[in-house]
């Protein structure tokens, strides 16, 4: 199990509109959340990993920053990017990165300041989330591809909006209890399905919202995991993939191919099955991007993930509990910093550490994160 | 010309593509087959990463086009405040190639229905702008 590769430390700022304090503050939050409950120090960590989505950011190649920070240097430093997806990127990286034997113990540190940027300017940038030659000139935006995949969905297997807002009404039961959620209020069918089209079928309550938020995951050899932490989680199984940034390249509307890909690649280095898993945080940044991964990750069949959150199935006592830390939806999607709350959610499950909405027993769990719409898929199983 | 007038909003100018616009121009909206190997490609592209060919033909999409989804914004990024609300749709056609682009305002939301039938057709925009737009077959 030396060779092995465990997360020794997690650690989340909470997640708000606006933070009000600068970059570099806002990622000691999380890092100060992992490294708090270890037996080592900054001197032990041999390099670092930053990922955020750079159109987003102020300061360029941020790395160098956080590196000096978290007074890291001397230690190499280096940086990620695979948009809302960008921190599993990065562990990752970091796991190869152990793996080589290059390093020992590595920070990966995701982060975004949405509010740096004026809405005008998140707006503009909004814009250039397509292929700036072929699809950004009609006026695409992130709901708007997720809202043709809903469509698509509803035609296909008779989904109905009702089915999508109950991801809603699911997820914002647990962010109410999440005091580092941004949204903290539940809410009913009713809310959800009588809020504004933002782009139809979606409407305001089926999408994430923006926000301000870091995230850290200590990654270490396994002998040395064993030997500073309490309840190293195995990174058991990992996989990546990627589709095509047009949409009119997608083969597949009613499912995405990425999260496919990368499910499996992650089941099979795991040596898992989708029934392995006890729980799950899926990339819900809209109610339908849940629906689809239920589907995607072999939760449910093509076609039946709908049948799941009408069953309560993905509850935190049903069969396979999904986001029960109320998801993006709830928490908020501060995009680079995303992936590591997600695996923070898992660890605490496994360690039986998360008082919130504990699933009883958990041994295995499986963190989903997805960059743009369905253009990086990265699955990432752990182990107790 | 390039790019810089295609769409509601360009964001780039220059490619080896750029006849798209010029055939939009002339009333056609155009793919491409690699000289060299065959493949079809829309967005058109003159590099073929199948063979490595780096030279291609043009052709017209023309013939029965099936809406495969939709969706219609109410809220547009910068530059599209005005345009909103629009309807973006994917499309297949006939030969297999799926395409992406806008619905004809003509078409209520009310009567879009997935599987109908749609044609292509370049459309002029204000401000000497161009596009194509997918309109009832």
């Amino acid at each position: 199990m030396d060779e092995d590769v465990a997360i020794i430390g997690v650690g989340q700022s909470v997640f708000a509109r606006k933070c009000g304090v600068s970059v570099r503050e806002l990622c000691f939050q999380a890092y100060k959340e992992a490294m708090e409950e270890l037996d080592i120090t900054r001197d032990d960590i041999d390099a670092s990993i930053t990922c955020s989505a750079p159109e987003y950011d102020k300061q360029r190649t941020p790395s160098g920053l956080i590196s000096e920070y978290l007074e890291l240097t001397p230690k190499p430093a280096f940086y990620v990017e695979s948009v809302c997806s960008s921190s599993s990127t990065g562990v990752r990286i970091a796991w190869s990165l152990i793996k080589s034997g290059l390093h020992k113990v590595i920070a990966v540190i995701g982060f975004q300041k949405m509010s740096e940027l004026t809405s005008r300017e998140a707006a503009e940038r909004m814009g250039r989330g397509g292929d700036i030659i072929w699809e950004s000139p009609f006026g695409v935006t992130m709901p708007a591809g997720y809202a043709m995949y809903a469509r698509a969905h509803m035609a296909k297997y008779g989904t109905t909006e009702e089915q999508l807002a109950r991801v809603r009404v699911k997820n914002s039961s647990y962010g109410a209890r999440n005091p580092k959620a941004n949204y903290r209020k539940e809410l009913s069918l009713d809310d959800v399905m009588n809020s504004n089209v933002i782009t139809s079928p979606l409407k305001m309550f089926d999408c994430c919202a923006n926000c301000d938020g870091s995230s850290t995951v200590i990654v270490a050899r396994g002998d040395i995991a064993k030997r500073v932490s309490k309840t190293p989680i195995w990174v058991v199984g990992l996989g990546a993939a990627t589709d095509t940034m047009t949409m009119s390249g997608r083969k597949s509307l009613t499912g995405l191919e990425c999260s496919q890909e990368a499910g499996k690649q992650a089941y099979e280095m795991a040596g898992l099955k989708p029934e392995d898993i006890d729980v799950a945080e899926v990339h819900d940044c809209f109610t339908v991007s849940e629906i689809l991964a239920y589907e995607d990750l072999g939760f449910a069949k093509p076609g039946e993930g709908p049948g799941l959150i009408d069953d309560k199935e993905t509850y935190v006592d049903g069969r396979i509990p999904v986001n029960v830390d109320g998801g993006l939806l709830s928490k908020g999607h501060p995009i680079g910093a995303t992936g590591g709350s997600q695996i923070r959610t898992i660890v605490r499950q496994l360690r039986g550490e998360a008082t919130e909405a504990q699933v009883k027993g958990a041994e295995v769990g499986l963190v989903h994160n997805v960059g743009g719409v369905g253009q990086y898929g990265n699955v990432t199983i752990l182990r107790r | 010309m390039g790019f810089e007038s295609f769409g509601t909003v360009s964001f780039t100018a220059e490619a080896k593509v750029a006849d798209f616009v010029t055939y939009l121009e002339q009333g056609k909206v155009m793919a491409t087959r690699c000289k060299n190997c065959g493949a079809e490609y829309f967005p058109p592209q003159m590099d073929c990463p199948r063979c490595l060919g780096t030279e291609a033909e043009w052709f017209e999409l023309k013939g029965g086009a099936k809406l495969i989804t939709y969706t219609t914004v109410q809220y547009g990024p910068s530059g599209f405040e005005d345009d909103a609300p629009y309807t973006l749709v994917i499309v297949d056609f006939a030969d297999g190639l799926r395409t992406f682009g806008r619905l004809s305002r003509d078409i209520k939301e009310s009567d879009i229905k997935i599987g109908m039938e749609l044609k292509v057709a370049p459309v002029k925009q204000a401000n000497d702008r161009i596009s194509y737009e997918f309109q009832k077959a």
